[in-house]
């Protein structure tokens, strides 16, 4: 058994990433993510952890001295947030597309203009087609089981893909509960020394990483890539399995749904709204309405088929997002869950709902109202307009 | 579950000091939860934040817009509308102030206003303004919703003695003048 720590989202990263036993973390300080990294330095400093702390002068760096670090077979540690992940894109894409495992923090904010420090997933969303597993987190407890689940999953030999881990700035990030801890000793036994060698330069072995690659092979690659991306979603399911039989917390793998079973109108959420959401089914169905959520765990690799399955043979859902999707006038997840779907306007009243940008808040009464419109509109199937929660 | 919202200023500990209660909360057997509100980050600048206590573990992670109790650790923030704002009929005030109950405006529909020299108590063990500590006595004092005990020893453990006894202090000096 573990114990209980009170720690922001924040200090849950660090605690988990620090639990992983990572030989090198690179990093560079951003809002909101800082703490993360600040907290591993405290630790390296303190003698705490056997890791080497490399501080970098920006994100580009971060990601090419992680990179470095792994072709030579180590376990690696980064975080960051917005306008860091947007200065490590061409090392970010690299690193999926090397099939070099990694877990990174993402403490999600918005984008820039206007200008803004605060939460909104906007980030993580933009570089869903980089190659990277993405996951989002609802509590501290996720975020702190997830990092240890991610090294697995990232690292394990049919797989081989970098892993985000991906929870709300400040409302995630920022707030304190209470976390049980694992021990180090039970997180080894679960998480081995990482043994990946397709990428790891030897000088006994000489070869070359990463040449200029003519296109029909690159295809290959790239195929490769995606049928690992497929097979993740098994493994996914297998380790949350396996960690539940540990740990004793499990998540529902890719996806997870909370009194959907025999819901008529269903809430889709992705990251910390997930909580609210729960508590205004809750509330909506103390009211008489029929009312379940889904909640969207892994977004790369998209759970489609498990989607589907869930939606299935109810008469309306409403997908709620924290950022938007340009030129579509609605929310990303609400494209992707549609597309996962077949004859969807035939089938089922949808639509998209957009919040929470920026730092807003999506509050109880946003989900509860969302649910209400899904009643109201429940037996007219089609797309509606998409609702924006405009709070003041 | 009770809902909490405290008010202060960039500098006055409203994060550390609610994060000391949900600490309490936790190792009493109970559940917490603090987010922090930043607006621009400099000392002096209204903070918010939004503190949850509950017997079961809390799911919503949102602003607090009518809050059980409201802890205002600075009283020049009435005047800002968002301060009372949403006060459920029946709620408590805990109000660092050496100010009366009408200079404060409080509103009609609170039902305990408590009120508490916490930056006297402050300034005079600590030479300046810092009442986060002895607000977190008053809170504990009037509301009972976290075990003094065990708070005060969590403030000992994270800011020293002196902030113990201001935590007393305040827990002693704290007057009801409401309710």
């Amino acid at each position: 058994m573990g114990k209980i720590m009170v720690l922001t989202g924040n200090y849950t990263a660090t605690e988990a990433a620090a639990l992983c036993r990572p030989d090198l973390i690179a990093a560079y300080p951003i809002t909101p993510q800082s703490s993360v990294v600040e907290g591993l330095a405290a630790k390296v400093h303190n003698g705490e952890l056997d890791a080497n702390m490399v501080q970098v002068e920006s994100e580009h760096s971060a990601m090419s001295v992680v990179q470095g670090a792994a072709a030579g077979g180590g376990r690696v540690f980064t975080a960051t947030s917005a306008q860091g992940l947007a200065l490590m894109y061409e090392p970010y894409f690299r690193m999926s597309t090397l099939r070099m495992p990694m877990v990174m923090a993402l403490a999600t904010r918005e984008m820039t203009s206007p200008e803004t420090v605060w939460s909104g997933q906007q980030d993580a969303i933009s570089v869903r087609d980089a190659g990277w597993i993405q996951v989002f987190c609802d509590s501290n407890q996720e975020i702190m089981d997830m990092i240890i689940q991610g090294y697995k999953l990232a690292e394990h030999p049919e797989v081989l893909i970098p892993v985000n881990v991906c929870y709300d700035g400040f409302y995630s990030s920022h707030l304190t509960e209470g976390v049980d801890v694992p021990e180090q000793k039970e997180v080894d036994e679960f998480l081995p020394a990482p043994s990946f060698s397709h990428c790891v330069l030897d000088p006994e072995k000489p070869f070359a990483l990463d040449p200029l690659t003519p296109g029909p092979l690159l295809m290959k690659y790239r195929k490769n890539h995606l049928d690992a991306m497929e097979k993740a979603l098994e493994v996914i399911e297998e380790i949350d399995r396996e960690f539940g039989e540990k740990f004793g917390r499990s998540y529902g793998g890719a996806v997870s749904s909370y009194r959907a079973e025999d819901a008529e109108v269903v809430l889709v959420t992705i990251g910390g709204m997930t909580g609210t959401g729960m508590d205004a089914v809750d509330m909506a169905r103390e009211k008489g309405i029929k009312a379940g959520l889904i909640k969207l765990r892994f977004i790369r690799p998209f759970p489609a088929k498990r989607i589907a399955k869930l939606l299935e043979g109810k008469k309306a859902f409403a997908v709620v997002d924290r950022s938007v999707c340009f030129g579509w006038s609605q929310g990303p997840m609400h494209m992707e869950v549609k597309a996962a779907l077949a004859d969807v306007d035939e089938k089922y009243a949808h639509f998209s709902a957009i919040g929470g940008l920026g730092g807003a808040d999506i509050s109880l009464r946003n989900l509860l109202e969302t649910i209400e419109l899904l009643e109201a509109v429940k037996d007219a199937p089609g797309e509606k307009a998409t609702k924006w929660f405009m709070n003041e | 579950m009770k809902e909490i919202r405290l008010h202060g200023r960039g500098g006055q500990g409203v994060v550390k000091a609610s994060q000391l209660v949900v600490k309490a909360a936790v190792a009493g057997g109970k559940c917490g939860q603090f987010i922090p509100f930043f607006g621009v980050e400099r000392k002096g600048s209204p903070v918010f934040g939004y503190l949850r206590l509950s017997e079961q573990p809390i799911r919503r992670k949102t602003q607090i817009y009518e809050p059980d109790i409201l802890v205002i650790m600075d009283d020049s923030l009435v005047s800002l509308p968002q301060t009372y704002a949403g006060l459920k009929d029946g709620g408590i005030i805990v109000i660092n102030s050496r100010r009366t109950m009408e200079e404060l405006a409080v509103p009609q529909n609170a039902g305990v206003v408590a009120v508490v020299d916490a930056s006297g108590i402050s300034e005079e063990l600590f030479g300046r303004n810092i009442p986060n500590t002895a607000m977190l006595g008053a809170f504990a004092q009037v509301t009972g919703l976290v075990d003094q005990e065990i708070l005060f020893e969590e403030i000992a453990k994270t800011f020293g003695e002196r902030n113990k006894m201001a935590a007393l202090r305040a827990a002693q000096e704290v007057r009801v003048v409401k309710g």
